[in-house]
């Protein structure tokens, strides 16, 4: 029961609920910087989209995902890594759109567009002469 | 183009260790079984699994697809997989920071019994390659009938 915590809801049988499992790791990162945007590419393998969780606050990047246990009911024989959830936490300098951002998780891979705000953009400036 | 900052010393210290954990935590994930084979870790990780009908082997490949993958049961209890991942280059683009492994890779494991090649499968679904093998009759463990007279 120790990894378990009992959850009242109103009127009904308590529910068992699973809390998050005890093991997370630190997904690899790629960060590429590109015209006005900057793009993370994230290895998250074995996360569902309904499971991943993705914040910006405070200049603060957070990518939570959660893995489900794959093979219940059958018996470990070699292992070579271990299997928990993801969790990153970047501290994004540049000054980012935050009402922009967008983020796509395909084959286990997350992308996260984070576009420059407008101030940061590079301006042409214009050269006067007479 | 990365802009070089000047910042005080004290962030930059706090930002090295900060990384030097990230890399030791990183590594911790595939520790042991550097510890377990004593040599250079081969990629894909592997990990097995197994019940009374099939062995399972599955691998994290994160944005690779099937048709980029070799998959070969040789004998009948050695498994072969080969594979590459390409990055996405743009010359444009500058690189704040690079941890995820690209190139060629393949690896070769030994199965802990025999296994039926023609039947072997494999699927990939969020980056996540599980290889289904089932077992050759003779080696399913059988449920020996006890009788009382």
């Amino acid at each position: 029961m120790s990894n378990m915590i009992k959850k009242e809801t109103d009127g009904n049988l308590p529910q068992v609920e699973r809390t998050e499992s005890a093991t997370t790791f630190t997904p690899r990162f790629d960060i590429v910087e590109c015209g006005d945007e900057m793009t993370l590419y994230g290895d998250l393998p074995g996360v569902e989209p309904e499971n991943l969780e993705v914040r910006f606050e405070n200049e603060h990047l957070i990518v939570h995902g959660r893995v489900e246990p794959r093979h219940e009911g059958r018996q470990h024989v070699y292992g070579e890594y271990g299997v928990g959830d993801f969790y990153r936490e970047f501290r994004i300098n540049e000054a980012v759109d935050a009402s922009k951002i967008e983020a796509e998780l395909r084959d286990g891979v997350l992308t996260l567009h984070l576009p420059k705000a407008e101030a940061l953009k590079p301006k042409r400036i214009r050269v006067k002469s007479d | 183009m990365l802009a070089t900052r000047w910042q005080p010393f004290s962030d930059v210290w706090s930002e090295m260790s900060r990384l030097g954990e990230e890399m030791n935590r990183m590594f911790d994930r595939y520790g042991f079984r550097d510890r377990l084979s004593g040599g250079a870790p081969s990629y894909p990780a592997l990990d097995m699994w197994q019940d009374d009908d099939n062995l399972y082997i599955e691998a994290e490949l994160p944005g690779m697809k099937l048709e980029d993958l070799e998959i070969y049961v040789s004998g009948d209890n050695q498994l072969g997989l080969k594979g590459c991942r390409t990055a996405a280059e743009d010359e444009k683009a500058s690189w704040h920071r690079r941890e995820r492994t690209y190139g060629e890779f393949a690896r070769a494991i030994s199965l802990p019994c025999p296994v039926d090649s023609d039947k072997v499968h494999a699927t990939l679904k969020h980056g996540v390659l599980t290889i289904t093998l089932p077992k050759i009759e003779e080696t399913k463990p059988r449920r020996i009938e006890v009788k009382i007279e």
